[in-house]
């Protein structure tokens, strides 16, 4: 009886984290799902959650609905360019702040976290004005160029870890006459790598997952982004169930890969804000 | 003579570091160059000139016209303001706080020594990386009160749904299951602290007769609340920036793009009411005032957040 009850005392947990992981991840087999469903089968209480005869067509007139390619593009250009930026303005700020021992860095890093509170919202309707009176407004500028000036979130991310960076490594390097570029690029930036990694990881998802600044920037449908095009398609399309759940699978596939190339980073990353 | 060479040894030595440090200076701002130079375009100029458009009616288009503070009067008279602070404060205090429950409970469940830990972290982590826009499509499609997932799942008991999508009272909460879906992240920060909780305490407590119940309340969240601070103070600051979510759910029952409030405006949130104002009624102006109050409220909310942290948080772990 003891071991009856200890066995199922083992048991319990795994059956809970079973049943949860079933509802965490059904809305996303529900979308892959319906995304190949014939229409009829879409609205039916007798069809289960993957159709026996698979649609592969729906996938195919999205392409062709959508102006997909276009989308895609868009969105890649607004994402990877960010990414870019980021990486080159960020460690190299963040750097600044850390380890080269000067004033500023003491003043500025109070600043650094005092942006990270301001809100999107505050900002927004100035910079909005700024872009239009340079004529730049339906252009990828106001998304991409804030990034290569390094974000709040990301320098501070930075900072972090390099101050962990034992001191005599920089000392040494400093000693043999390393400038403070090469001091940069040759210890500290192979030493971050992992944190790069999710710097890149985030900028990218951020750029590729928003909706709020294209929406604001973009009016042009040439100029659209997925996320943009998507939105407007659940508008319009309204009932073509397995159409939409086809444009939300390719708009969410690519992240998904990403995440799973990047998880380890990623999740250290997430996992690492919340302590400090 | 020797004392003569020594001194100018040590000039020589001083001459030698103030250039260094001179190097120095000049090293960390030329790093630190394209931060300031965005400080400086994307948010100080931005603040200054926000706080001075909130006081001027302006489109954009043509020069601000100053108005004093005729925004802010409308702004605390302004039905809609109401409406939208409501919807907010709904997002904000239910919503949340549901979404952390939940994160609490899966960390809680990813916690108890589990064979295959980084698989179940990665499901339940999934979700979150999801872009919104396709989120809250694939949601208005699970939440279809006919043929949606839920509505299949609930037949079988005799549960009719009602339409998360038309019906005022059910919008919100449509949003908020959604947003419970993507506590994944929270829940990886909830790990992390549940796991940097030391051994030793359950070992002790266990040792003196503690059931799981009060080892949880004694032990578990004194030990965490650093975390359940910060995940609830972050999640107010951005339950106030709420937008992309209602605005996908809205736009199904409005193609125009134009009003984004929802059925009977349950959906809409601060930063909608405020997109409206400025990028739908051009009104730069009154957009810019509610811009300052959601700042102000932001400030104030972190600053309570730092006074609590001091007061009631154990922070002895650190």
């Amino acid at each position: 009886m003891l071991k009856v009850r200890k066995f199922i005392a083992r048991l319990l947990p795994y059956i809970f984290i079973c049943l949860f992981s079933v509802i965490f991840i059904m809305p996303l087999l529900w979308m892959v799902g319906t995304s190949l469903k014939q229409p009829i089968e879409v609205f039916s209480h007798e069809s289960g959650l993957f159709p026996g005869n698979p649609q592969w067509g729906n996938y195919a007139d999205v392409f062709k609905r959508m102006k997909f390619g276009t989308y895609l593009r868009n969105t890649l250009i607004t994402s990877v360019l960010p990414v870019i930026g980021q990486l080159l303005a960020a460690p190299m700020v963040a750097y600044s702040i850390s380890r080269v021992p000067w004033k500023g860095g003491k003043y500025i890093f109070p600043l650094v976290l005092f942006t990270m509170m301001v809100p999107g919202q505050v900002t927004q309707i100035p910079l909005f004005a700024t872009w239009s009176h340079l004529g730049l407004t339906n252009t990828f500028w106001p998304l991409v160029l804030p990034a290569f000036f390094g974000g709040a979130y990301y320098v501070f991310l930075l900072r972090q870890f390099m101050l962990s960076v034992p001191a005599s490594l920089l000392e040494a390097a400093r000693i043999d006459g390393a400038g403070e570029l090469r001091a940069l690029y040759q210890i500290f930036i192979p030493l971050c790598k992992p944190v790069l990694i999710t710097v890149g990881l985030m900028t990218f998802m951020g750029h590729w997952n928003d909706l709020l600044t294209p929406l604001i920037y973009l009016h042009d449908g040439s100029k659209y982004t997925l996320a943009i095009a998507l939105q407007r398609f659940l508008a319009e399309a309204k009932q073509e169930w397995e159409l939409l759940m086809a444009a939300s699978t390719v708009f969410t596939l690519p992240i998904i890969v990403i995440f799973f190339i990047g998880q380890k980073y990623f999740i250290e990353g997430i996992a690492t804000t919340g302590l400090k | 003579m020797k004392k003569a060479n020594a001194m100018a040894n040590g000039k020589a030595i001083r001459k030698k570091k103030s250039a260094l440090q001179k190097r120095y200076i000049l090293v960390g701002i030329l790093f630190a160059m394209p931060w300031f130079i965005g400080f400086l375009l994307f948010q100080l100029y931005p603040i200054i000139s926000a706080v001075y458009h909130s006081f001027t009616e302006y489109n954009v288009f043509n020069p601000p016209k100053w108005v004093g503070l005729a925004n802010y009067i409308e702004l605390f008279s302004d039905k809609s303001v109401l409406k939208a602070f409501g919807n907010t404060l709904f997002m904000a205090f239910i919503g949340m706080p549901v979404g952390l429950a939940v994160a609490l409970l899966v960390a809680l469940l990813l916690n108890m020594k589990v064979k295959g830990l980084s698989v179940f972290r990665t499901v339940y982590y999934l979700p979150s990386v999801v872009p919104v826009v396709a989120a809250a499509a694939v949601f208005i499609w699970i939440l279809n009160p006919e043929y949606g997932l839920l509505a299949n799942v609930l037949r079988p008991f005799g549960i009719v749904l009602p339409s998360f999508v038309y019906n005022p009272a059910y919008t919100k909460p449509g949003l908020i299951i959604m947003d419970t879906w993507r506590c994944g992240q929270s829940a990886i920060i909830f790990l992390a602290a549940l796991q940097a909780v030391p051994q030793s305490y359950y070992e002790a407590s266990t040792l003196d007769g503690a059931n799981a119940f009060r080892r949880f309340f004694h032990i578990t969240l004194p030990c965490i609340s650093p975390t359940i601070l910060f995940l609830f103070v972050t999640g107010i600051i951005n339950a106030f920036q709420y937008f992309t979510q209602g605005f996908v759910f809205a736009s199904v029952t409005n193609a125009t793009q134009r009003q984004t409030g929802g059925p009977a405006n349950s959906l809409l949130f601060y930063s909608t009411y405020l997109y409206n104002n400025a990028f739908s009624y051009l009104r730069f102006g009154y957009a810019s005032a509610l811009a300052i109050v959601l700042l102000l409220v932001i400030i104030v909310t972190t600053l309570l957040s730092f006074k609590i942290s001091r007061r009631s948080i154990n922070y002895n772990l650190e």
